[in-house]
Formats: C-alpha cells, sequence, structure tokens
C-alpha cells in the first residue's frame, strides 16, 4: 500500500517533465518561453520563479478546494495566484535585482501563464493537497527544464557562450533575435515529436514480433 | 504627431507577436480559420484600447494611495470582470455580434497580450492619450499579425508536411519567418 502510493506521488512528479510537458507536449506558457530565453541563465530564472508560483498556488488551491464556491472558482483562483506573483515579483525586486531586470514585464504576467490556471482548474482543485503540490512541482521542472534547454541552445548558438562562460567566437545573432527564439523552439518541437514517432514505432515492431513468437509457439 | 508614432511604434516596430512575444497563446491557437482570426482579432482591439483607458484611472489612484505594489492583482481583476461584463453585455443587446465575437471573448482574460500592455503602459508612465493610443497600435498590430498568419497557415494545410514537423512545430517556425520580415521594420520610430 505505502509502495504503491510512494509510485503514485512520483508518478504525479514526474508526468510533468516527460508525458505531459508543459512547453513540447502541451504547448502552454509560450510567452515567457519564447521571450526570456536569450540566456541559459535568464530561462533557468524564470523558471524557478514559475516553480515557486505554481507549486503554492496548487497548494493554496487544493487546500480550499472544498469551500470554494463552483461558479466563482475561476476568479478566486486568478486572486491567489496574482497573490503569489506579487510576492516573488517583490522578492525577486529584492534579492535578484539584475534577473528582475531582465525578465522585466514577464514576472507579473506569470499571473496570466496558462500552465499555472490550468493546473489548478484541471489538477488542484479535484486532488488532495501533497499530490497537488507535488504536480506543482513537476510541472515547473518540466517547464524549467525546457526553457533551460531552449536558453542554453540560443545562447550557445547566438552567443558562442554558455551560462555566461565563453565558448568560442562563432556568433549567429539570429538565434538571439526574435526569430530566433521562434526557430529554435519550432525545431526542437520536431526533435522532440521525431523521437516520439521513433519510439512508437519500435514498441509496434516489439508488440508484431511478440505475436509472431506466440503463433509460432502455439503452431509448434 | 506624438501620437501618430506611438501608434506606429506599437503596430510594426514593437509588434506584440513578433518582437515582445505577448500573445502567443491565441495566435498559435486560434489562427487555423481566416474568420475566426479576424473575430478574435477585433475582439482584441475592442478590449485591449478600453481596458487600457480604465487601468489609466486606476493606476493613478492606487499610486496616489501608494498600493503601487497591487498593481498585477487589481489589474487582472478589473480586465477579468470587466470581459465578462462586455459578454453579457452584448449578449443581451446585440444578438449577431455576439455569435461571431462571443466565443473568443472569455479567452481575452487569460490573453497576457492585454495585461502585458496595461502593465507596459503603466511601466512607461505614458498619458492619457498615449495609453489609449499605444493600445489601439498594440492590439491593431496584434490583429494584423493574426490574419496574416492565419492566411499562412490555411495555405499550409494544402501542403504535405514530413511528420515530425506538422502542427506547432511548422507553426513556430513560419512565426519565425514572419517575425525576421518584421524586423526590417526596427530603427523606424526611435
Amino acid at each position: 500500500m505505502a509502495d504503491k502510493e510512494q509510485n503514485m506521488a512520483w508518478y504525479t512528479f514526474k508526468k510533468g517533465i516527460t508525458n505531459e510537458n508543459p512547453t513540447y507536449v502541451q504547448a502552454l506558457g509560450m510567452c515567457p518561453t519564447l521571450a526570456v530565453t536569450t540566456a541559459a541563465i535568464n530561462g533557468l530564472g524564470m523558471g524557478l520563479a514559475v516553480v515557486a508560483v505554481l507549486s503554492l498556488s496548487n497548494l493554496m488551491v487544493s487546500l480550499i478546494r472544498k469551500s470554494v464556491p463552483k461558479d466563482i472558482r475561476i476568479p478566486i483562483f486568478i486572486v491567489v495566484i496574482a497573490t503569489f506573483v506579487t510576492m516573488i515579483d517583490l522578492l525577486m525586486h529584492a534579492y535578484t535585482y539584475d534577473l528582475w531586470k531582465t525578465l522585466g514585464i514577464f514576472i507579473p504576467l506569470i499571473v496570466v501563464n496558462c500552465i499555472i490556471l490550468g493546473r489548478a482548474e484541471a489538477f488542484a482543485s479535484k486532488n488532495p493537497p501533497h499530490y497537488a503540490f507535488l504536480d506543482g512541482l513537476g510541472m515547473g521542472t518540466g517547464f524549467t527544464l525546457s526553457l533551460f534547454l531552449l536558453g542554453s541552445v540560443r545562447e550557445i548558438a547566438g552567443n558562442g557562450s554558455w551560462l555566461g562562460i565563453h565558448l568560442w567566437n562563432f556568433k549567429m545573432f539570429m538565434f538571439i533575435l526574435p526569430p530566433g527564439a521562434f526557430i529554435t523552439l519550432g525545431l526542437l518541437a520536431a526533435l522532440f515529436n521525431y523521437i516520439k514517432i521513433k519510439k512508437a514505432e519500435a514498441e509496434k515492431k516489439r508488440q508484431q514480433e511478440l505475436k509472431k513468437q506466440q503463433a509460432q509457439a502455439q503452431k509448434a | 504627431m506624438e501620437l501618430v508614432l506611438i501608434v506606429i511604434s506599437a503596430m510594426f516596430v514593437n509588434n506584440f507577436v513578433f518582437s515582445r512575444f505577448l500573445g502567443i497563446c491565441p495566435y498559435l491557437g486560434v489562427s487555423k480559420k481566416i474568420d475566426s482570426a479576424v473575430g478574435m482579432g477585433l475582439a482584441v482591439i475592442f478590449v485591449m484600447t478600453v481596458s487600457a483607458a480604465i487601468a489609466w484611472f486606476l493606476d493613478q489612484i492606487l499610486i496616489s494611495l501608494g498600493l503601487g505594489f497591487l498593481r498585477t492583482i487589481v489589474f487582472i481583476l478589473v480586465i477579468a470582470a470587466f470581459v465578462q461584463f462586455i459578454e453579457l453585455f452584448i449578449k443581451k443587446n446585440n444578438p449577431s455580434l455576439y455569435d461571431s465575437l462571443g466565443i473568443y471573448l472569455p479567452l481575452i482574460t487569460t490573453n497576457c497580450a492585454i495585461l502585458g500592455l496595461v502593465l507596459l503602459n503603466s511601466m512607461l508612465k505614458l498619458g492619457f492619450l498615449g495609453a489609449v493610443f499605444n493600445a489601439l497600435g498594440a492590439s491593431s498590430g496584434f490583429a494584423m499579425a493574426l490574419v496574416i498568419f492565419a492566411a499562412i497557415r490555411e495555405k499550409l494545410e494544402l501542403y504535405d508536411i514530413p511528420k515530425p514537423f506538422q502542427d506547432l512545430s511548422i507553426a513556430l517556425i513560419t512565426a519565425g519567418l514572419l517575425s525576421m520580415a518584421f524586423l526590417g521594420f526596427q530603427g523606424i520610430v526611435k
């Protein structure tokens, strides 16, 4: 029983990173994804801010889920989310001023990030608090990793550096400019699709072979 | 003259979709058909311009009370309430308009372009007319981008795209090429 529960908790956490990755699978929260990933470190900072807001708001929404009237749940969720976002905004302003300045308007805009309201509505309002918290943590981590990957590719290709460490002098500025964001994300999405299609094909083949073997065994 | 510059700058140079990355979700979501793109575009122009005007007054009140940090919460609630109100109003007074715009209105609440514009206005400390014209320019730019993109996507439906590139991927790459074209406007307005 305890084992099963642990499995369930692990799955709740993991699905946000792989099967239901918010960026590459669900295509949610695209605005900050494209806007702030000019460097790997910005993507990481934005991702962590989202992790904090998402897990805390999921926890809060789940705690109050039984006392919220159904008709006005969306405005209530928005107020909860906006409160946490304002807190993170003020904290970042106080302790990580440079990052706060580069992310700029996109920190308050976490309020309207579809991932957060989406998880509150689809998961946190129907599940107990600890699962909701884990779900938020998982989704947030998936989002952070996607942003970090996109930011890394753009920084390495466009600026010849990674996490601020100089690598080489070959620079393609297009990757830092807005078109680079769209095109890099498009190519990465295609790559993940390709992996998914190959995996599905391999799985199909394996099952066909299994069937063949079974048929032969039956004949024999 | 200054107002004309604000409109041009918001519409072309700092186009919300192609250079500021605001409103990408509806941009990718509601751009499969030209008709729905036009409907969404018009709804955004209307809501954005009026919200900018309302938010400007609210911002003055918040600043005079020294409550500037409550901006985000107040703005999002006002936008949500306003959109809801518009929806009810149009439904009652102009059912044919409601049929064409209605389904897009709830989507606008979570459109980051609206909240983004309102926050930008307050950050740039624009005057009342400046704020309204900035909203007009930005939303027209958004509508334009949406309609152009929808037209391209309708054509794309007819082509044989490699499997991994279908849907999201090709849409993003198309947007990237469009955004490259819009880079040409950079530097027109200082």
